[in-house]
């Protein structure tokens, strides 16, 4: 009886793997299917194994490859990485760990703006950057980064410090050590598995973004992967899906490789990390 | 690496020693919090000030902006009937995506809450779409596979059955999203497998002692100690809920179609902002979606004391 029911979960986890997993497969599939086949065999796997659909993606918007929509991706996801790392450490040791006046209100503050949707911010962030003249630049997307306002990251890493032992200060301080101190010599080291999940989520939201960078760059040269997929998409309709989704499947890459880099820190470290506090 | 240890907890709140702030303490603290201080300003606040100024104008980005009291807001809500439809079908999406979604996050993550080999395979390949799920690539995947000559016509045609266009059908555009975003339900439920991993299994043994069957387990045991964590759930996906744009963007190629049924809130906030560059109307709409969402929240912790059950509420 136990035996049997042990199965039939099995079963039923297997059932609905196939279910999660077709989408993905399916897209995989039709890349590497030649365009009749892709309209004449629905199953999974094509018959002829071709790469032209990710020749034809690649070069499918007119004068510029996807090339260049990849160093752009990558470019901004790299530098919104470093600048979150920074900005939200030093303001997780702020509100975490030194003691100061007002910083009960300014720690709820925080956790207000975590809840706050970014549309609302939108349109008078829009109008401000475009009189700083940064329509079609990377700027408005990695510059608000550098002021720690991923909120997200910043609650993360005061959770994270607050679990650092505050015996380890004092050890420091006797040493001679201030609030930079020890900022450097214990929190600093001690932080390195909360600074690798705010990286690996960081490049994983900023690569997946679509709304920020869809309102600012609008100059093709400017485009990342998601608005220039959007692009294509647009242009040819469902006459061109072998080539669409060949660089469908080529922009989720980075981050499939991401997930069988760090599985375990990304299906541990961040989803649970707010069940408590 | 699990980020909230018990260490954590028990130190959440206050450092361990407790002592009056130094001089030097608050200037560095000052120092280390000042990026995030200028960030609140200039990147936060002063724009939500802006912004709100900005709904009382009619303002086009070309010309300066005109003051015009309330007619934003009383064309929105008297005489905008796009308006109200966007707002019927963001409801719609949030009340049925959510819990769907949760519902499948906590059905797998009790299956797979059993010593079993390979649970942390399948763990891992249940999350990954939450990982996938918001990018452009698998909106277009979506909008594929649910057209005409898509994958899942293909699957209906084995089992005989006609299939149709369903991202062109204004009965069933709306489906096909909430489907993408049940999709993701790994997020929640590895939070849930978290939650379910501390429960005592001795309260099972005990349960079983008095004869209670697995369904009456599920009923008096598990759902009564996870209740913090459905509504930690619960709050975090019905905010995501009302945020979602991507998909609907790019399923109806920017319009919101077929005949408006996939017009998201965020949605038709962008098409009056920076489609008809109405942006003094899409500052009215963002903030009364703050006061909505913020309302809503509320609500929802309101009704969460009547059936979330803190075992640890005298700790704190």
């Amino acid at each position: 009886m136990a035996g049997a029911r042990r199965w039939a979960g099995l079963l039923a986890l297997l059932v609905l793997l196939a279910v999660v997993l077709y989408p993905l497969l399916w897209m995989l599939g039709t890349a590497l299917k030649s365009p009749q086949e892709v309209v004449s065999n629905l199953s999974l796997w094509p018959q002829h194994l071709t790469w032209a659909n990710f020749a034809d993606g690649w070069n499918a918007l007119p004068g510029i490859t996807f090339g260049r929509f990849f160093v752009n991706s990558t470019l901004i996801a790299a530098a919104v990485v470093v600048a979150n790392m920074v900005s939200c450490l030093v303001t997780a040791y702020a509100l975490g760990r030194l003691r100061f006046p007002l910083r009960k209100v300014w720690f709820a503050v925080m956790i207000g703006t975590l809840l706050l949707p970014q549309h609302v911010l939108i349109v008078p962030q829009y109008v401000l950057f475009r009189n700083f003249g940064w329509i079609n630049t990377p700027l408005p997307l990695i510059i608000p980064k550098l002021l720690a306002t991923e909120a997200f990251f910043v609650f993360l890493m005061v959770q994270f410090i607050r679990g650092i032992p505050a015996e380890l200060d004092d050890a420091a301080k006797i040493d001679g050590c201030g609030p930079y101190g020890v900022f450097r010599h214990v929190i600093l080291p001690l932080s390195r598995p909360a600074l690798v999940t705010t990286a690996i989520f960081s490049f994983i939201w900023t690569w997946n973004d679509f709304f920020t960078q869809l309102v600012y760059l609008n100059d093709p040269t400017t485009y990342t992967i998601p608005v220039a997929l959007r692009t294509f998409l647009d242009s040819s309709g469902q006459n061109q899906i072998g080539p669409m989704f060949a660089m469908a499947a080529l922009s989720l890459l980075p981050v499939f490789l991401f997930f069988l880099a760090f599985q375990r820190f990304l299906v541990e470290g961040i989803n649970t990390s707010g069940l408590t506090g | 690496m699990t980020v909230a240890t018990p260490a954590a907890r028990s130190g959440s709140g206050r450092p361990a020693i407790r002592r009056k702030p130094t001089g030097r303490e608050t200037v560095a603290g000052y120092v280390f919090l000042s990026p995030w201080l200028l960030g609140l300003l200039g990147i936060t606040a002063i724009p939500m000030l802006y912004s709100l100024y900005l709904s009382f104008t009619d303002f086009d980005l070309l010309s300066s902006p005109q003051w015009i009291g309330l007619a934003n807001y009383q064309r929105m809500f008297t005489s905008d009937p796009q308006f109200w439809h966007a707002v019927r079908v963001t409801i719609v999406f949030a009340v049925t995506s959510v819990p769907l979604k949760l519902a499948a996050a906590l059905a797998v993550a009790l299956l797979l809450n059993r010593k079993r080999r390979g649970t942390g395979l399948f763990r891992a390949l249940f999350y990954l779409p939450s990982l996938l799920g918001g990018s452009v690539a698998l909106a277009i995947v979506w909008q594929a596979m649910f057209g005409g000559n898509g994958a899942f016509n293909g699957l209906l045609r084995i089992f005989g059955i006609p299939g149709e266009p369903w991202v062109n059908d204004p009965n069933t555009a709306l489906g096909t999203l909430v489907l993408l975003a049940v999709w993701q339900f790994g997020a929640p439920m590895v939070i849930f497998l978290a939650g379910l991993k501390q429960i005592p299994a001795e309260l099972y043994e005990a349960a079983r002692v008095d004869g209670a069957g697995r369904f009456r387990q599920l009923l008096s045991i598990t759902l009564p100690i996870l209740s913090p964590v459905i509504f930690f759930n619960l709050v975090l996906e019905t905010i995501h809920g009302f945020q979602g744009f991507t998909a609907a963007f790019v399923i109806s190629n920017g319009t919101g179609g077929p005949t408006d049924s996939t017009m998201l809130y965020t949605l038709y906030l962008y098409l009056r902002g920076f489609g008809d560059f109405k942006m003094g109307y899409a500052a009215a709409m963002a903030w009364v979606f703050v006061l909505a969402v913020g309302l809503l929240t509320a609500v929802l912790f309101g009704t969460g004391r009547m059936w979330v059950h803190y075992s640890d509420a005298g700790e704190r």
